[in-house]
């Protein structure tokens, strides 16, 4: 193992991090704020509990996965598309480091910063609604666990885009859509059918789910499976990133 | 002396169905520096991609230090250091930051004494807390040079090391590869300058559609094919060349009042004062005399328009 080359990837990767303190940290704070107050405070007040939780504080999983959904594909795929783009990758490729320890000093840092923004949008959050965490292990473990499964996705993403355009779509074209349909904003058992049925296909359902289950103790759909699909979805990404690795596809010619 | 770096049989093929490479040979020796010549398009970079691991290679083998480049990448990438041609660098960091990135990537442990020390040789040590995006060309060209060497290598490649390089940092930088390589370095430069070849290299290789055409001692190569060229500016024009001067190889040039002579001064010794006499005796005068000797870069275009 080439430690010092992981770290110095990944301490490159935070040093751009915090170069860039306030687009990373400001803007995912701020527009989450927004969320609260516009559901959680305004419309909140006049929404009845949802089992058993207020509005406010039901919105709160849901929104903390939004941005960590969005914030690690973001920080993951432009951490390996912007040195392709500017040909640096050329020193990443021509290192003695192996596919496995580019993956961790790249999606390491991404997968961190996510992790640092979800705990700063919970203390933000907690600003404008008091909400309580029933499985506090559980809850950082799901934060985790999907902020690394979707670094991975992102740095597929970063790899697979050859433009800037390719590397907006996919959070803006599907992350957003099925974060927003995946319960972000209501318990699924709201839906009439067949939309409650067509919902679980939407893997979102389950991350959501089991992160809110660990936060008040309900969900729509059981933890073991949540955690199950969040599991698969991780490998998955390894599947598609060993794949990469192995044809050198659009990384290595 | 043993070589370092080792080509079989190379070939690479791209997913277009270009063919950049068709079977390479090419030894390295240890501690040389070689020069690859060739025009553009002709596959000195796909070449040194592959054996820095930025390509993959479609058949044959590749070793470095003994090292397979695809087995052992590890242990043979960790002996290279290269100079890309494009100066790709990260605009926001700093000089000290992105040197000290090198040396970590490349799985050294930290030495700062040594990134000081680098940087001081190549006169960046002022410019060490500065971001890349504010230095020049040339000092940004300096960075690419110190985040190469930043994991003493001992092989390093500089694909076109002085493009858009100032005469005095050109200068410097052949300074500095002369002295790299008293510290034991291989240094394999590609150039379209054919005067930076001539200045630095010890053998020269020069590569065309993808293969190598000849790989020659640079002295021996300039030797077998140098000639010289004597040009006889005269005072009156001539409509051919007088019979008499039949023994030397001349030509008419422009309106015909230059003769243009080629000699080989090391084989015929004497045949300039024997014109010279001639000419005197024909009672052509001379307006003026000029003698050049053929560069590397006419033996250079010579031989790629041969093999046209």
């Amino acid at each position: 193992m080439n430690f010092y080359a992981i770290r110095a990837i990944y301490k490159f990767e935070m040093a751009r991090t915090f170069r860039t303190l306030m687009q990373s940290i400001a803007s995912p704070v701020l527009s989450t704020s927004l969320y609260f107050i516009v559901f959680g405070t305004a419309i909140g007040s006049r929404m009845g509990e949802i089992d058993g939780v207020s509005y406010g504080a039901f919105i709160i999983p849901g929104l903390v996965m939004l941005s960590l959904l969005s914030e690690s594909i973001s920080n993951a795929s432009f951490g390996i598309f912007f040195p392709k783009f500017s040909g640096t990758i050329y020193e990443v490729l021509s290192a003695p480091v192996s596919p496995l320890e580019i993956v961790i000093g790249y999606v390491g840092a991404a997968a961190t910063k996510s992790v640092m923004l979800g705990l700063l949008i919970l203390v933000t959050a907690r600003i404008f609604v008091d909400y309580t965490i029933v499985h506090p292990f559980w809850m950082l473990g799901f934060l985790l666990l999907t902020a690394i499964t979707f670094s991975l996705f992102g740095f597929i993403i970063g790899v697979w885009a050859d433009d800037f355009q390719k590397l907006q779509v996919i959070p803006l074209m599907v992350i957003t859509p099925l974060t927003f349909l995946g319960g972000a904003f209501y318990s699924i058992s709201m839906l009439p059918e067949p939309w409650q049925s067509l919902t679980l296909f939407n893997p979102v359902v389950y991350l959501i789910n089991g992160f809110r289950w660990a936060f008040y103790g309900i969900a729509d759909v059981n933890v073991g499976v949540s955690l199950g699909m969040t599991l698969l979805f991780l490998v998955i990404c390894l599947g598609i990133i060993s794949w990469i690795f192995k044809t050198g596809y659009r990384i290595r010619s | 002396m043993t070589s370092i770096i080792s080509v079989t049989g190379l070939g690479k093929t791209y997913d277009s169905g270009f063919t950049a490479l068709r079977d390479v040979n090419l030894d390295i020796k240890r501690g040389e520096i070689f020069a690859l010549l060739g025009p553009n398009g002709a596959g000195k970079t796909t070449l040194i991609s592959i054996i820095c691991g930025i390509s993959r290679q479609t058949e044959g083998l590749v070793t470095a230090d003994g090292f397979d480049i695809v087995n052992d990448y590890r242990a043979a990438r960790s002996k290279i250091g290269l100079v890309p041609q494009e100066l790709s660098t990260d605009a926001f960091e700093s000089v000290w930051a992105t040197v000290t990135f090198s040396r970590g990537l490349f799985g050294k442990a930290p030495n700062p004494q040594y990134i000081e020390k680098l940087l001081r040789q190549l006169s960046l040590w002022d410019k060490k807390d500065a971001q890349m995006r504010e230095l020049s060309g040339g000092m940004k060209r300096r960075v690419m040079i110190a985040k190469a060497l930043s994991h003493e290598p001992e092989i390093l490649f500089l694909d076109e090391p002085t493009a858009g390089v100032d005469v005095e940092l050109r200068r410097d930088m052949w300074e500095m590869v002369r002295e790299l390589r008293e510290q034991g370095v291989t240094i394999i430069l590609t150039t379209h300058y054919i005067e930076e070849a001539e200045e630095m290299a010890d053998r020269i290789g020069v590569i065309r559609k993808g293969q190598i055409l000849l790989v020659e001692e640079k002295q021996a190569l300039m030797d077998k094919l140098g000639s010289k060229q004597l040009t006889v500016h005269l005072q009156q024009t001539l409509d051919a060349i007088p019979p008499e001067l039949s023994e030397f190889d001349l030509h008419l040039e422009q309106d015909g009042s230059y003769l243009s002579f080629s000699y080989d001064c090391r084989q015929d010794g004497d045949s300039v004062a024997r014109l010279l006499r001639k000419l005197s005796e024909l009672g052509l005068e001379i307006r003026d005399l000029n003698s050049s000797e053929s560069s590397l870069e006419e033996i250079f275009v010579s031989l790629v328009h041969e093999e046209n």
